[in-house]
Formats: C-alpha cells, structure tokens, sequence
C-alpha cells in the first residue's frame, strides 16, 4: 500500500469494491460511489440525529471466527468475504469500516424503505394537490421509488395545528410535518436562534415555536429550503407557481460582497423565488432572507423603459439614437477635466472595463464610485454591500473607492465640473448629493433601472437592466471571480449597462468592435493582469479564485470546523 | 437472619432468598441513618476506600452480575467499558425510572431502604472513579425522592458523601433528579438527555454510548437501583460466595415482581434461575385464581414476547437440549431467553383464561402509544398504529385482514429504531399474533373486510356525493 493510499478504506457497495477516505459517511460513500440512498433527516451541513430511518440499509462486516476457528481467507485482491448483520444500519450517522459490506438493493433494505415510507404517509395529510412542495418533496419523490403504492392505514389520522403563522415569512402546517428536525437543528445549529422545538410526544409530537418568539432571524428562509416536506413555506412564494413550470437559472447574489450563489427560479420573465445555491467556499447552502427576497423590485411599475430626454421642464421618451445622439452632442464641447465619471460597485467587471474606456476616451478628470458599507452580520452578509468592489479596485484602478466623492462635489459646486456620468448609481439617495447640487451641471447622463431623484435632474435617462437581466462576472470579497447569468429579458428598451456604455463611446465617436459580453472578457483577460489565461467558461458554476484578499466568511469557518470536529460531514 | 421480624402478612414465602429485600417490611426498620448503622450500614463503603478501585471492579466482574434494569448486561463488564486514559470527568447515574409495567421493586427499595442504595451507589462510584452522581427517580415517585433526598442528608452529615469522604481522600455529590412522567427516561441516552435539560430523545448508537459519551459527553455509568445494591452485597460476602447464588451465569438474587391472575401478587427476592415458573406462580404466589387455568406469561416486563401457557420450549443445544413447559422453565436470564423471551425488568405478568387477549395487547399497545417519544419514525408512527388497530379489535371493529397489517406494523418497527423502545413495542404484538392468532381473529368480523373504516375519509364521500 502505497503512502497517499493509507487513510483509504475498502467498501464493497452493491457488490462492488471502492475506496474511500477514513471517515467518510456511509451515505457519503455511496453517493460517491454513484448510489442514492434515500433519506430526510440527514443534511450534510447539519448534525445527523438519524431519526427519520429512511437511510436503512444492510451492512455487513468480515465475520469474526469462533474460537478454534480458522480466520477468513482473502480473495486475490485482499478482501474478505461479508458476514451480512440481520439488522439494518442507518448510513447517515455509521462511518465506514475496513472491509464493511453495504447493500442498498437488498430485500432488507427495500423492506426498511417500505416500511418507512409507509409510516411516515400514515398520518401524513396526502394533501398534494394543494401543497406547495409538490413536485420537488422528498415524501413524494421517495414514495413513487420505495413506497407501496396503495395504504393499508385504516384509521382516523391524527390532527394537528395547520397553517400557523410561526414567523414573519414563514408558515407551518404540522400535519405534514415528519419530524425530521432540520429546521430545529438549522436555527440551532447554523443561525443561533433556537426558537423551534418539538412538543408533545409519539405520533402527536408537533413543530412549534417557542411561546413568546417567533422564527424572524435573517436565516429564516433556509428552513424552507431544507424541510424536505411542505410543512415550511415562504409566504411569499407560497401558491404562486408549481415548481415544475419555473425555469431554474443559476447565478449569483448581488446584495452585497460576499456573492453568495443562488438558483433563481422564474417563469415568462417573471421571477417567483430564489434560493442559495450550494458553495462551500461561498455560502455553503444559505442565504440571508433580506437577500433572498430582494427581487421584486425588477417588477416594479417604476421600473425606466424608455431613454429620456430633458428638454427643459419635463423628461420625454426618446430613442435610444437620440438619447446618445443628445448625450454626444453635449459632452463634444468639453474638456476632460470638466467630466465626472461615477460609476457602481454593482457593475459588473465587463462593465466597468467598458466604463473604463468610456473615461478614457473622454479623458474623464474624475472618476468614483459610490461605497456601501454596512455591518458584517457574522454568518454571510459583507459589511461591504457592493457586489463587485474587488472588480472596481482591478479594472477602475481605484485603490480608495468612493474617496473622490466629496471632491466631485466640490468641483461641481466651484462650477470646475460641468458634466457628469452617472452609471448605475442614484447620487441623490445614494451618496448624499442635492438636486441642487446636480442642478448646477450643463449635463447629468445617468443610467440606472429605476426610476429616482437623480434621474429628476438628468438630461439624459438611460433605462438599464436589473442584476437578473444581465451577464457578467464579479469579484466577491474572498476575491472569488464568480459569473452572473442573465435570468430574464429586461422590460422595455433596457439594455445591459455594458451595452449602454459601448453605444456611449460610438455616439461620441471611439470605436470597438464589442458584440457580447464574452467579448469584452476576453479583453479582460489581455488588459487585466489578474485575468490573464482565463476563459470564461472556467469560471464555471461555482466560480474561481482570482486575487488574495485575506477575507474569509464567518460562516463558512464556522462550518469548517464544526467538520474538523466530526460533528458534520459538510 | 433468623431475628428478622417481618410486619404480619408480609412474611417472606420460604423459597425466597432476600438479600436486597433483606429489610424490605422488616417490622423493626426505617430508613433512618442510625437504623441503617445499626446493621453494619456504610461498612462496606468503609471497606471499598481501603481498597483499589480496579479490584471493586474485578470483583463484580467475577460475580457475574447481571443487571437488573432489562438488558441483563454485566455491570462490570459496563464499568470496564470507561476509556482508560480519561481526563473527562465520570459520572454514575442511577437508574430510578422504574417505569417498565409490571415491574415494582426498585420503589421498596427506595422507600424502605435507601442507604442501602446510597452505599451501593457510593462504592461504585468509588470502583469508577466517580465523583457526581445521580438518582434519575420518575416523577411518580414523589415520596421516594423525598426520602431519597433526606437519607443523602444524613450520609452527608456522617461523612459517607461529601468531601473526604471518611478520610480517604475520596469526594462524592449524589443529586436525586426528578423526570417529569416519561417511560422513555428509563432508556439510558434518554434519561441522559433528561438529565441536561432537554427533551429525552435517546442517542444514536454509535458513538454515543454512555460509557464514553454519556452525560455532558463525558464518560458515564448507568445502572439500575437493584442493582447497585447488589454492589454492596458482593463487596460484603466477595464475589465468590456471592456468585454460588444463582445459577452460572445468572449469578446472584433477583426480584421477581407478580402482578396480574394470581392470588397473592408482589414481589419476591429469589435466587436467579433457583425457582420455576411453576413455584413463582403456584408455590408462592399461592397459585392461580380459583377455578382458572394459565393462558399466558408475560416474563419480563410488559415489553417482553408472550409465552403461551400450552407452549413447549426447547432449550439447550445438541447433547444439552430439553423440552420445558412453561411450568417448568427456571427464572433466570439465558433460559427465558432461550424461550424466545426475556427475564427483563423482573415483571411478571400472569393471564388467566377469564382475559381476553386482544384486551390485553391492547392494553400494552396503549401504553407504548403513550409513551413513544416520537423521534424516530418507525415506533413514533407504528406505536400508534398498532393501537389504533387493536382498539378496533376490542372494539369489534376490525377484519381479520386488521391482524396481518398489525403484525406487519411491528416488523417495520422491530430492529429499526434508534432505541429499544422499537422492540418493547413491538414484541408484545408480534408474539401475541404468533401465539393467539386464532383468538386475535376470533374478535374480528370478517364481513368488514371491504368496508371504508377512516371515519373521515367516510364523512368526505358522503359530503362530495
């Protein structure tokens, strides 16, 4: 046996022999090895209880001889034969061992699973057609594959509280509830909220919130997530689309630095839900609830659809000919250090490289973004609520994003600068400008999705697309580069903002041959060193680490060593 | 032994053989410190800290001693299970939760004679390495752990527990806890979880065995009142003689509790494997009732498997092999458990020809209904169920179909649990059915075989139609 090879141990699963780390779960292992094994209550990021018994499987060891008897003989190969043990073992919670035996096609095991399905349908409601889990319920999935088909439970079922309000976002109906405890060991264990429990017991044991609190933590929504039932819902997607419609995309989270990964699930340019999408080196399987459910803007009826154009008193719709045309015409006369350009840590890192060439075939004096900083909530959100500031620092340059700020301020107010380019960013409401301030520009251009103050005062209103309505790549704060995907069309004429900006520089006369975002990548790769030999689809689902920041996120170290600990698999 | 004077009636029958019942009804005891002394009390605590902690230990193993609580697993052998090199604090936890129906021993022991288990409990301790311990009493015992609490008092004031204990150097806490009315706290993970505050949810096996992973996850021993008290015996005659009682391998006495069809139920201390069925029932439970015969015998506690009173068992392998009737199988571990059952907590439990067994399943399916603790989904859902069907069998209710499904119900219950409650549930049912089918059936209506018996489900036809 080699060195490398010391810390693996043989497993025969199915009659085949593989080798594992020393350690890993039985479920763990079969999954590895390619062979599902149904299960509830286990959660890789969570404590395994094994209460739920749906992960019975037959185990065996090499049989142990009797005294006097001769000890088994090793096959060619080394192995021993497998003494199968009339008991089922949970897989969840039993680590393997040397030569373990694991049959997951057994009669004993499909029997256990029988058995198990049919107890936990017992004094199930079977309420399918109206529960919002259908079509993506474990209960369901597990029943059509090791269910029988037909009930012999011929009794009256236990009733049980329904549709109790047990948070501000989330709903609990006890009856479908299984106890598999996820969610209590979630609040427990990853949000340090232990506000549910179980009361009651046997059959008649019900989920509940502790008297006097209720689940309201910013992590709430993840137990929905995880019930593998629909006994937790999210009010606000609870009866608004059936799973099995929605298109499920992948992308990321824009909501501040750390970019946790989501899948956002919409149907005919409507988004109905996002949830987090597995990293372990960003968000493990969370995501705050302020995040999650900070979509329904993109639909708003003050969403900008149209370029506007000030003429005097009142903006009117424009083309977008004319809207550049106007822009053009207006910054021709100027001088460079007349130019302001402020542009957005929400941009992506394509679109600051546009940005970038923007201010530099303008000449732009004056550049800045606009900074978010809040606090760090300890778990995954970035006291930085800036997606891409790490992009910023790379492609802008700017070593001290925001600094600039007061002194574009100053220029405007001494009358020194005359224009200035807003990108994505509101300056009104977002930093602390006055419409009076902008008042005194000849030009103000900005671009944003919605309707807003700053755009009151602008000369020119370009409607832009919603984080969900473009592609790109961002920079998280662990220096991740990480990929945005387009979810839905935009509404109306909105563009992507590295759209508007490549028409900014042709309207004012510089040149590019830009046609799609991956363009404007592989660009990046040539001028930014940080980028160079990258393709983009490298990046991949799960992104990749560009730059060092020496972040790292409170979560996931927290996880880490809770796995260090053996307390989970991870 | 001969001076004993037992309070009128309570005498013990001849074929007993009291040790830890030695002053249980005696007419001149009470649980009094000075009481306790007066017969030699805390001299074998006194004896136990002069010598090695390790030889304690051996010396149990070398009885043979079996525990009492249900398992029958050999204490010493438990003890030797602490990691050796550990710098965790131990801690010992006694077993009071006495809640195994048909089983009523440990509670005279408490109320009668509680130093006797105080001094057990402190020598074990000792052997263990020990320094806290806890009487887990249920809460159906409210006065025991009054009395409990008031015999600590003293040993306390007379240096049996405390620090230093009688100058040896040797500290020892015991905590009397009281559950809150579950059967389940009798399981050992269980009632550790109780004991830290939390709902008692056994632990899953492995890695949390209590001998390494016990209360606070620090090694620990539970064992049960019966017998720790046995502790101080062995320590008091030594292994040896105390193992010439019993039979090999089921040394030493045990309580026998009777309940049910018999004339004179109670408990009765006797030599494990020494005494029949036959004696136990009709020698000193002065037989069954007048004019009825023996249907079944519950051995060990309600969770034990039924044996049916017709039944010939073979025990033995080979050359050894025999057939008993039930009269004539010995009351020790291994040859109840060669029956197909299991001498268990010591409850016996008699059923005469005037019960109806679908009545009595029922009555036992009842009670772990109640009693699951709802984790697990087998017994959670499956403890019900089956009495949600029996309650339909004695309720006239049920087709004989009803019979196979809750045979099957228990089977999927049966080795599928985190804990052993699986099986207490579920063996009462699987042997009833095996032994009493036909009279299982007897109390079922063929005709309501198709019928639509959901209750619910019948109130929605009828509201759709």
């Amino acid at each position: 046996m080699s060195e490398e090879k010391s810390d693996l141990i043989d497993v025969q699963i199915n009659g085949e022999w593989h080798s594992f780390p020393k350690g890993t779960r039985m479920i763990e292992a079969c999954r590895q090895a390619g062979v599902e094994v149904p299960h509830y209550c286990y959660h890789p990021k969570l404590t395994s209880p094994g209460n739920c018994r749906m992960c019975l499987v037959e185990m065996g060891m090499p049989p142990r001889p009797r005294p006097g008897e001769d000890p088994p003989e090793p096959d060619e190969n080394g192995h021993l034969p497998i003494s199968w043990i009339p008991r089922p073992a949970i897989a969840c919670a039993n680590t393997i061992a040397p030569n373990m035996g694991i049959n997951t096609e057994s009669a004993m095991t499909e029997e256990c699973r029988k058995g198990v399905m049919e107890l936990l349908l017992a004094n199930h409601p079977l309420d399918c057609p109206i529960c919002d889990q259908a079509g993506e319920c474990s209960l369901q999935e597990f029943s059509v594959e090791h269910g029988k088909g037909e009930s012999r439970f011929r009794e009256q079922k236990v009733k049980k509280p329904k549709n109790v309000d047990v948070g501000p976002r989330i709903r609990l109906d006890d009856e479908r509830c299984i106890m598999c405890s996820r969610c209590i060991r979630f609040t427990d264990e990853i949000a340090d909220d232990p506000v549910l429990g179980f009361t009651d017991r046997g059959s008649h044991t019900v989920l509940t919130v502790y008297p006097g609190h209720e689940l309201a933590n910013n992590y709430s929504l993840n137990t929905v997530d995880i019930c593998p039932v629909g006994a937790l819902t999210s009010n606000d997607f609870r009866f608004q689309m059936r799973v099995w419609f929605m298109k499920e995309t992948k992308t990321i989270d824009v909501n501040c630095a750390t970019g946790a990964n989501v899948t956002v699930y919409s149907r005919e340019d409507k988004i109905y839900r996002i949830t987090p999408r597995q990293n372990n080196d960003v968000n493990s399987d969370w995501m705050p609830d302020s995040h999650r459910l900070n979509f329904h803007w993109i639909e708003s009826d003050a969403r900008l659809t149209d370029p506007l154009i000030c003429d005097g008193e009142n903006h009117r719709l424009a083309t977008w000919q004319e809207a550049l045309a106007t822009s053009a015409d207006k910054l021709a006369g100027l001088e460079g250090g007349e130019i302001a350009v402020i542009a957005s840590a929400r941009m992506t890192n394509e679109e600051l490289l546009m940005t970038n060439r923007l201010i530099k075939h303008l000449g732009a004096g004056h550049v800045d973004t606009v900074t978010r900083m809040g606090e760090a909530d300890g778990y995954l959100i970035s006291a930085d609520r800036n997606p891409n500031t790490n992009g910023v620092k790379l492609i802008l340059g700017l070593d001290d994003p925001g600094s600039q700020i007061e002194s574009i301020k100053e220029g405007i107010e001494q009358g020194r600068i005359k224009a200035v380019i807003a990108l994505q960013e509101n300056l009104v409401e977002d930093a602390d400008f006055s419409a009076e301030l902008l008042g005194k520009l000849d030009f103000l251009l900005t671009s944003y999705p919605l309707a807003n103050p700053t755009a009151d005062v602008a000369h020119v209103v370009l409607p832009s697309a919603g984080w969900a309505e473009k592609s790109g790549t961002m920079i998280n704060v662990t220096g991740r580069l990480q990929r945005l995907n387009k979810v839905i069309d935009g509404p109306g004429l909105t563009l992507e903002a590295w759209e508007i900006v490549r028409d900014l520089i042709q309207a004012t006369g510089g040149g590019n041959g830009i046609y799609s975002v991956t363009d404007i990548f592989t660009q990046l790769t040539q001028e930014v060193s940080e980028f160079e030999g990258l393709t983009w689809g490298q990046i991949g689902d799960l992104g990749i680490p560009l730059i060092e920041t020496g972040e790292t996120i409170p979560l996931l170290e927290r996880e880490k060593e809770r796995v260090a600990r053996g307390l989970i698999v991870g | 032994m001969s001076a004993i004077q037992y309070r009128p009636g309570k005498e013990p029958h001849p074929k007993e053989h009291r040790v830890v019942f030695k002053n249980v009804d005696r007419a001149d005891w009470d649980t009094s410190l000075k009481t306790y002394e007066s017969e030699g009390g805390y001299d074998q605590l006194k004896k136990a800290l002069g010598m090695e902690p390790k030889t304690i230990t051996e010396e149990v193993k070398a009885a043979g001693l079996r525990g009492r609580g249900g398992a029958g697993f050999p204490a010493g052998m438990k003890w030797s299970f602490l990691p050796p090199n550990n710098d965790k604090p131990v801690y010992l936890i006694c077993n009071a939760d006495e809640s195994e129906p048909g089983t009523f021993k440990d509670r005279y022991i408490i109320h009668q004679d509680p130093h006797q288990l105080i001094e057990g409990m402190a020598i074990a301790c000792f052997a263990t390495g020990a320094r806290l311990a806890y009487i887990y009493i249920r809460e159906e015992f409210p006065e025991g752990a009054q009395i409990l609490e008031k015999a600590i008092a003293e040993a306390h004031k007379a240096g049996y527990l405390g620090k230093n204990i009688q100058g040896s150097g040797f500290d020892l806490e015991i905590y009397v806890h009281r559950g809150a009315g579950a059967y389940i706290c009798g399981e050992e993970t269980g009632l550790i979880e109780s004991l830290e505050g939390k709902r008692p949810y056994p632990r899953i096996k492995p890695p949390y065995f209590p001998a390494a992973m016990g209360l606070y996850l620090c090694p620990t021993i539970v064992n049960n009142v019966e017998t720790l008290c046995h502790v101080k015996h062995i320590l008091e005659i030594g292994s040896e003689a105390w193992a010439k009682t019993g039979t090999p391998n089921n040394t030493g006495t045990r309580i026998l509790c009777v309940s049910g069809d018999v004339k004179k139920p109670g408990y009765y201390e006797v030599q494990v494997g020494k005494v029949t069925m036959g004696e136990l029932i009709n020698d000193m439970c002065g037989g069954l009732k007048e004019g009825r015969e023996l249907k079944a015998v519950i051995p060990g506690g309600s969770s034990a498997k039924v044996l049916r009173a017709d039944e010939v068992f073979t025990v033995g392998r080979g050359d050894g092999a025999r057939e008993l009737t039930i009269w004539d199988i010995p009351m020790d571990f291994d040859t109840l458990a060669a029956c197909g059952s299991m001498a268990g907590s010591g409850g016996v439990i008699v059923i005469d020809d005037s019960r109806s067994i679908s009545w009595v399943l029922n009555n036992i399916n009842n009670f772990y209904a109640h009693e699951s603790c709802g984790q697990c989904t087998p017994c959670r859902e499956g403890s019900l169920w089956m009495k949600k069907i029996t309650d339909r069998v004695v309720a006239g209710k049920a087709s004989p179909s009803d019979i196979d499904t809750l045979d099957s119900v228990a089977r999927n219950i049966d080795g599928r649990t985190i804990c052993a409650f699986g099986e207490a549930a579920s063996w009462p049912t699987e042997s009833f059915v095996e032994k009493f089918r036909d009279e299982l059936v007897a109390d079922t209506k063929p005709e309501l075989e198709d019928d639509f018996l959901n209750a619910e489900a019948l109130t929605a036809a009828a509201n759709l139609r």
